[in-house]
């Protein structure tokens, strides 16, 4: 690039836009070629406040830790003991989010099923009804209710350990599903009486109630047909979460599933998981705080879900008020989804490894995301079911290390008196001190 | 005959004595009196038994139903036999909104009319309406086939697969992608078959069948206006 110009004055440097960076000019030629919004999978991954703006404190001389290995943490939590005759009972409060098969492989929900069932918990169904493989393979199955209800029939119901009736999702609050053509192959289009190769669309909106009132009968009616015995979760999408925390506890909730923006999507527009929704770290306190006005806090179980990595994320959620969580990105990178060993098939499909979500166009090289029959003899369920085992031991481990330096013998004694934060977004959403100091935005008394 | 007041026995009574009927059961008529519109009245059902409802019910009465014969001498409350797998069930009145909505299959007639939302995403259930339908009936209807003696409301069909939609009266407007299509011999002879089994002596021929223009089926930026 040339520096001066004939008469030797200086070029200024070239100034990239803020504002049209070349991530947003790609876009818009994007947009200008095809006519079409833009389609991908997963959450958000806008940089938004997060757990990673927490920290532990851990313990001092007011208060004492427990040794490693030696003094107990338990992890084991209880869901549905509200109504239901028979709640779950989890060894770690670590459990799998919906994903349907349609959106992923018959082998990947195999291998979700084992290895929620080796480490203990529970697994759960998606858009397009339960197979046989996630059934098989699972001890404790939650059966998701959708607008949709593909594949849904009273048969699968009854087999359900519990029942989540889904009324919005982290990643498309307010948002119906999509499943391109590309993955609608035989075994999916009969499950979801659709033609083959169509573009499958899932409404937003429940076809048989409207709002809380309706949704209190449908409650009834699901508890009628599978006799009272198994919980009824509700998930809902962190968009206001005190009201819908509410609405579902006084609708009958045994538990209440909320998932943060980013809480991943089989495939919907980019702009809606983008701009559509609030973060997980925003969401808990009010959540919590509708359960303890309701005096329904630890009596209506809440899950939490949406961008939970680590263990250390877990002890967070819980120390911040809920029961468990969810995870379901988290677990596909465990199955092997986006892994460094496929990068050249990631170039070939015009990406990389780590930011590969197209998962919606069924070519996945990891054979996870896809019905191809060729690519899903890659992913070999009983191997991807013992790393998802691993990981779930990894981060109870990690959740538990955290609890005893906190002096805590069970992950659900964690509590918000235990954190700091580290930036002034993440004290006020998460209502704990900015490190440092005993304050934090809106706390009440405080003048701000 | 087994004969149960609603009112004595209580909703969750009710449905366990039904629930506990098996295929070979010798308890296979069952009359329920008193049902004062309460909700989720035989629902979840799966046997080959007839169960008479003598009066009107609230929300999704025989929703789910497997098998049985459900009967509703009244009217029915919103989702009446929603996600219907099989058997039939008639309701001598009016129906809700949402009537046989996501159904799998079997048969119901109302001989009334049906509010808004008929049939809406049903999955190979048919419906016979002896009377009206309300707006943004059978949207996103997948399959199954919906007969309707009267007139449709609104968006008739809005986004609708392959179900197949007959209306012998006026169709207000139709929805998104849905179109008139041409009524072949074995339409005729569908139609036929389902006005019979559902009590109705319209004649097939006065009928017009709707369905899927299918032009939405694939993303097409021309359709975008339709979406």
């Amino acid at each position: 690039m040339k520096t001066h110009d004939a008469k030797g004055i200086p070029h200024t440097t070239p100034r990239q836009s803020a504002t049209f960076t070349n991530d947003i000019n790609s876009d818009i030629r994007r947009a200008a070629a095809t006519g079409i919004y833009d389609i991908r999978g997963g959450g958000a991954k806008r940089k938004v406040p997060s757990f990673d703006d927490l920290l532990f404190m851990g313990a001092s001389i007011s208060r004492y830790p427990l040794e490693g290995y030696r003094e107990k943490c338990d992890t084991s939590v209880t869901i549905g003991t509200r109504f239901a005759k028979n709640p779950i009972e989890l060894d770690i409060p670590i459990t799998i989010a919906g994903m349907s098969f349609g959106a992923l492989s018959g082998p990947a929900k195999e291998a979700l099923g084992r290895g929620a069932d080796a480490a203990g918990t529970s697994t759960t169904t998606g858009d397009g009804g339960m197979t046989p493989e996630e059934r098989g393979h699972s001890s404790k199955l939650v059966y998701q209710y959708l607008p949709s209800r593909y594949g849904m029939n009273p048969d699968d119901l009854r087999k359900a350990d519990a029942i989540e009736v889904v009324v919005g999702q982290g990643a498309k609050p307010g948002g119906g599903g999509m499943l391109l053509g590309q993955k609608i192959s035989d075994r999916v289009a009969e499950m979801r009486n659709l033609p083959k190769g169509i573009d499958q669309r899932s409404a937003c909106r429940h076809p048989d109630w409207t709002g809380p009132d309706d949704l209190e009968i449908k409650i009834l009616e699901l508890r009628e047909i599978t006799g009272w015995k198994v919980p009824i979760y509700i998930k809902v999408a962190g968009a206001r979460p005190y009201y819908d925390t509410t609405l579902a506890v006084k609708a009958g909730a045994d538990a209440i599933v909320l998932d943060g923006m980013q809480g991943g999507t089989a495939a919907t527009q980019d702009v809606f998981i983008e701009h559509v929704g609030q973060p997980t770290l925003a969401i808990i306190r009010p959540a919590v705080k509708a359960l303890q006005d309701l005096g329904m806090h630890r009596k209506v179980q809440l899950i939490l879900s949406g961008g939970i990595r680590s263990g250390a994320d877990v002890a967070k959620a819980m120390a911040l008020g809920a029961d468990a969580v969810a995870i379901g990105t988290a677990a596909l990178i465990a199955l092997g989804d986006n892994d460094p060993k496929w990068e050249a098939e990631y170039n070939a499909l015009g990406s990389t490894t780590g930011a590969y979500d197209d998962w919606h166009e069924g070519q996945d090289p990891a054979g996870i995301t896809t019905q191809d029959p060729e690519l899903m003899k890659r992913f070999d369920p009983i191997e991807g079911g013992r790393r998802l085992r691993n990981y779930l031991k990894v981060m109870t481990l990690e959740a538990q290390t955290i609890a005893r330096a906190c002096g805590k013998n069970h992950l659900h004694n964690l509590e918000p008196e235990d954190l700091v934060a580290l930036t002034m977004e993440a004290a006020a959403m998460a209502k704990v001190p900015l490190a440092g100091t005993d304050w934090y935005p809106g706390k009440p008394g405080s003048g701000y | 005959m087994q004969n149960v007041d609603l009112q004595e026995i209580g909703l969750r009574d009710l449905n366990a004595m039904l629930h506990e009927q098996s295929s070979d059961t010798n308890q296979t008529a069952w009359e329920i009196d008193n049902p004062k519109g309460a909700h989720a009245i035989a629902c979840g059902l799966d046997a080959p038994i007839e169960v008479t409802v003598k009066g009107s019910t609230g929300y999704y009465c025989a929703g789910m139903n497997k098998q049985a014969t459900v009967n509703i001498k009244g009217s029915a409350g919103p989702g009446v036999a929603e996600n219907m797998m099989s058997g039939k069930v008639v309701i001598e009145g009016d129906a809700s909104q949402y009537a046989g909505a996501t159904g799998h299959g079997g048969l119901l007639v109302i001989k009334g009319n049906a509010s808004s939302r008929c049939g809406i995403s049903m999955k190979g259930i048919n419906i016979v309406v002896h009377g009206n339908i309300g707006h943004m009936s059978a949207f996103m209807a997948q399959s199954g086939n919906l007969v309707v003696c009267g007139d449709a409301g609104d968006a008739l069909g809005d986004s609708c697969y392959e179900a197949r939609l007959f209306v012998r009266g006026e169709v207000k407007s139709l929805g998104a992608d849905c179109e008139k299509k041409e009524m072949r011999p074995e339409h005729i002879e569908i139609l036929t078959e389902l006005l019979a089994e559902a009590g109705c002596d319209a004649n097939p021929e006065e009928f017009t069948r709707y369905g899927s223009a299918r032009n939405l089926y694939n993303f097409d930026v021309d359709n975008a206006a339709a979406y």
